[in-house]
């Protein structure tokens, strides 16, 4: 079988390799469908990072404390990095990163769907690193293991830096918790907001999930969808209990048979209209997307300039 | 505007360790390289030196001929210490 010529023929070295649960890296032969799935799936994954910067980068100048801000200032410029090392292991599969960014600009690649969703007061944040990132992280933990050796990388690092991310919201939000009544009541609403959209940035359920089997048999994926939402259920409710804070979910209560909570079921004709395009800020996150790329142009060129002229001058020496 | 080349960078946890790679980035010139690898790589105190390498510039082996490449490491057992036998009891040898 020719690989070239059908995406998903598998390299016999390709699938040795992924038996004796080794990395498979840039330069080794692999199929055609392994590598699309790769390129989309660590793309969309950079372009959540980088979108991500925008719920949290608006309450930059409204940090309440400057220890706040710097913190804050701290976790939005790792999201910039986490989004750079994301298109450094999209580009060792043979793609470009400026093509991948005009694949997000045209709306031709996705990124996470959580980032659709407002961050109406300071709370937000807290939530937003508490939950989003704590969701996140539940998701990213088993990609350190994936079975392409760039993307595990990647994710190793940006797994080191995510739990100040989640701490720094939880405190955030213990704080608030821990406060007036009318800082309690901020904390709870947003705890209320951001709840169900992170169990839903685990995907559908497994039942509807398209590519979960093909993406675990070339172990890309280690875990699924609902055993990972169920890990983070199971993590986050104790959490909920020390901060104080209720989760708006009536069904949800311990089962001692399973040895984990039951919740109630997720509204996932929601995920699918935000996926869709129709989420409370879709058009936004884009336009602002674009329009920052547009403005930092003549960053590009100028240091472009620069480099030529430099060019020039190393080689006709004064 | 086509992208600025590629480069990759090496870090050095610390004194006394060799330079590792890190990861790639983009930059039009070495020197914003070495910054945005600074920005990038060492954000935690991660290094206390940095090179930045065009990626255009590095030649490496091709996984396909693996084998043949490495093979002549493969069959010389009596480069390791263990291939020889010591008689019991002889100590610091």
């Amino acid at each position: 079988m020719d690989h070239t010529t059908d995406p998903v023929a598998e390299p016999a070295s390709f699938r040795a390799l992924l038996e004796a649960d080794e990395r498979v890296e840039p330069r080794d032969e692999m199929p055609e469908a392994y590598r699309r799935t790769l390129v989309r799936q660590i793309a969309q994954h950079a372009h959540s990072e980088i979108i991500g910067m925008q719920p949290e980068g608006e309450w930059i100048q409204r940090a309440p404390s400057l220890r706040r801000k710097a913190i804050l200032l701290a976790k939005v410029q790792d999201e910039a990095g986490h989004g750079l090392y994301l298109y450094a292991a999209a580009e060792t599969l043979g793609v470009d990163r400026s093509e991948l960014l005009d694949a997000l600009h045209t709306g031709r690649q996705k990124y996470s769907s959580i980032f659709n969703y407002p961050a109406p007061t300071w709370a937000d944040v807290g939530a937003i690193g508490w939950l989003v990132d704590g969701a996140a992280i539940v998701n990213q933990v088993p990609l350190c293991r994936c079975s392409y050796g760039p993307y595990a990388r990647a994710m190793v690092r940006i797994c080191k830096e995510e739990s100040f991310h989640q701490r720094q919201g939880f405190e955030l939000l213990y704080a608030l918790a821990h406060g007036t009544d009318e800082q309690h009541r901020m904390a709870q609403e947003a705890v209320d907001r951001w709840w169900w959209p992170s169990l839903m940035m685990f995907g559908p359920p497994d039942d509807a999930s398209e590519h979960s089997a093909r993406s675990m048999d070339w172990g890309i994926k280690r875990f699924s969808n609902d055993e990972l939402r169920q890990r983070f259920v199971d993590m986050t409710v104790p959490q909920a209990e020390a901060l104080g804070l209720t989760l708006p979910d009536p069904d949800l209560r311990w089962d001692a048979e399973r040895g984990s909570y039951a919740f109630g079921e997720i509204d996932f004709s929601e995920l699918y209209r935000v996926i869709r395009g129709d989420g409370p800020l879709n058009r936004q996150r884009l336009a602002h997307r674009v329009g920052a790329h547009e403005d930092g142009a003549w960053v590009r060129e100028a240091a472009a300039a620069y480099e030529e002229k430099r060019r020039a001058e190393r080689a006709v020496p004064a | 505007m086509s992208e600025w080349p590629l480069w990759e960078v090496f870090v050095r946890p610390r004194r006394g360790l060799s330079h590792q790679h890190a990861g790639s980035l983009h930059a039009p010139d070495a020197e914003l390289a070495l910054r945005n690898a600074r920005d990038l790589y060492t954000r935690r105190g991660e290094g206390e030196s940095v090179w930045v390498v065009p990626s255009a510039q590095i030649t490496a082996s091709s996984p396909t001929e693996k084998d043949p490449f490495f093979a002549p490491a493969a069959d010389k057992v009596y480069r390791h210490p263990t291939f020889y036998s010591v008689p019991e009891g002889v100590e610091h040898l």
